[in-house]
């Protein structure tokens, strides 16, 4: 319930400036960055996404080490990755 | 010991074991409280606790949102999203909670429009494509969650959609905290404190439970290592007599937290005076409701709701389970008649509630399972 995901940040969302583009395992879907509109985000950057938003900023390291552990953890994983699939933010 | 040793990080794992042990005094016992889910999840998962020394116990605490929603907050959404002109919109998490008339699914089997989502802008994306229904958002979490709904509600707000709002069960793990401080069943001598909760909050609110209480509590990560390494941190106040608030997750938890989250959260929702959480029972100001200037988007004044309480079953011990006083496996109905597929009390549901993540990594044989719920015990006694 309380899983944050990492995602890489590819490219904001022209329309709407609270909207990004992430990649979470080779799955891409819009997220809310709003709650960290004081990072200074950049593409390239590495974000925690919780229920669609971006929580906190982390360093590819925190990302990868994050990665490892989620995917250790199974079915929950599995089943948080399914949720995002299904999910189409706009 | 299989679990740790399929970690990556095993032989870290195992050294950090060691200096736990070192850090401990013979004969003293220490009880750590580790208030997260996700915390729970890993130590069963992993084995955890077959490496701490015998002197350090680690209990569970309430940090399992979809475990402390009361059933009487489930049927009334249930109420809501039997209307036909509903759309009731959910986490996955939500869909199999027993309420004291059945869960969302079995109220989708019978036909309600109950749909799984992802994120609550999923629910405002079904809201704009549905203009002839009305949506609304199961909003449960803590402060990690709460301020996503926050958010979805401003931008519906900023959209002047009209046909979108929020059933709000929003809960604060401070009060919940403090709750368990007061509480006379258990004696704890520290905390692991939860990890993206703080990132929201921060470190600040938990400066009372060693002000006041004399109490340490680390914020720790969600692997092995961070677990370990917090247990070894938490003995270490303890040895040098400090009591400290120490974060322990500093790559992801700012010390201040989120300062746009905390805002969006006082902009659109309000303390509850008192709100229910199962098997704890009633806490003041332990959760949030709608702000009066957001009215039109909440579930509880657009949709008029039984609101009535009901008792958890006899057999669940969930808030005995929640509070730490028992261990998942100690419940008397644990692996017989409450299981995952057939879940009687909460902790059973999520799988980051205590008893599904004792039950999914078989720490216990079916065997000594059932030996163990049949040997009577004080704690079940009515």
């Amino acid at each position: 319930m309380c899983l944050g995901i990492p995602g890489e940040l590819v490219e904001f969302v022209q329309e709407h400036e609270d909207l990004a583009v992430v990649d979470v395992s080779g799955v891409r879907r819009r997220v809310n960055v709003g709650l960290l509109a004081d990072e200074g985000l950049r593409p390239g950057d590495w974000v925690l996404v919780h229920v669609g938003f971006a929580l906190s900023k982390i360093s590819e390291r925190e990302a990868q080490a994050v990665f490892d552990y989620l995917q250790g953890l199974g079915q929950p994983y599995a089943d948080e990755l399914d949720a995002l699939r299904g999910s189409d933010i706009a | 010991m299989r679990f740790v040793d399929e970690y990556r990080d095993a032989g870290r794992a195992r050294a950090l074991a060691e200096r736990i042990a070192g850090s401990c005094r013979p004969g003293r016992r220490y009880t750590f409280m580790e208030v997260c889910g996700g915390h729970t999840h890993t130590i069963y998962k992993h084995g955890l606790e077959d490496h701490l020394p015998s002197e350090v116990n680690l209990v569970h605490g309430p940090g399992c949102p979809v475990c402390v929603i009361p059933m009487g907050r489930v049927d009334d959404a249930i109420h809501i999203a039997r209307r036909p002109d509903v759309i009731m919109t959910s986490f996955g998490d939500m869909m199999r909670v027993p309420g004291g008339s059945g869960s969302f699914l079995d109220a989708k089997a019978a036909g309600a429009d109950i749909r799984m989502v992802y994120s609550p802008l999923d629910a405002l994306k079904i809201a704009r494509a549905n203009p002839d229904r009305r949506v609304v958002f199961m909003a449960i979490g803590f402060e990690t969650t709460a301020p996503s709904t926050a958010m979805t509600v401003l931008r519906a707000a900023a959209e002047g959609l009209g046909n979108f709002s929020v059933f709000c069960n929003h809960v604060m793990i401070i009060p919940a905290i403090k709750a368990i401080l007061d509480s006379p069943d258990l004696r704890l001598d520290g905390f692991i404190g939860p990890g993206h909760v703080s990132a929201v909050i921060g470190c600040r609110p938990y400066a009372f439970i060693a002000r006041d209480y004399r109490k340490p509590l680390v914020v720790a990560g969600f692997e092995p290592l961070d677990i370990l390494a917090s247990v070894h941190m938490l003995l270490g106040q303890l040895a040098e007599g400090r009591c400290e608030v120490e974060n322990q997750y500093a790559r992801v938890v700012p010390w201040d937290g989120n300062r746009i989250a905390l805002s969006a959260m006082s902009q659109v929702m309000r303390l509850r005076p008192h709100f229910e959480w199962r098997g704890l029972g009633f806490i003041a100001h332990s959760a949030l409701a709608m702000a009066d200037e957001y009215a039109a988007f909440d579930a509880e004044r657009v949709f008029d709701l039984p609101g009535l309480r009901v008792a958890d079953p006899r057999s669940c011990q969930c808030g005995e389970v929640l509070k730490g006083v028992l261990k998942p496996w100690e419940c008397k109905v644990f692996g017989t008649a409450c299981t995952p597929e057939t879940p009687i009390g909460t902790c059973m549901v999520s799988s980051e509630g205590a008893c599904a993540a004792y039950y999914n990594f078989g720490r216990f044989s079916r065997e000594q399972i059932s030996a163990a719920a049949r040997e009577p015990r004080e704690a079940s006694q009515p």
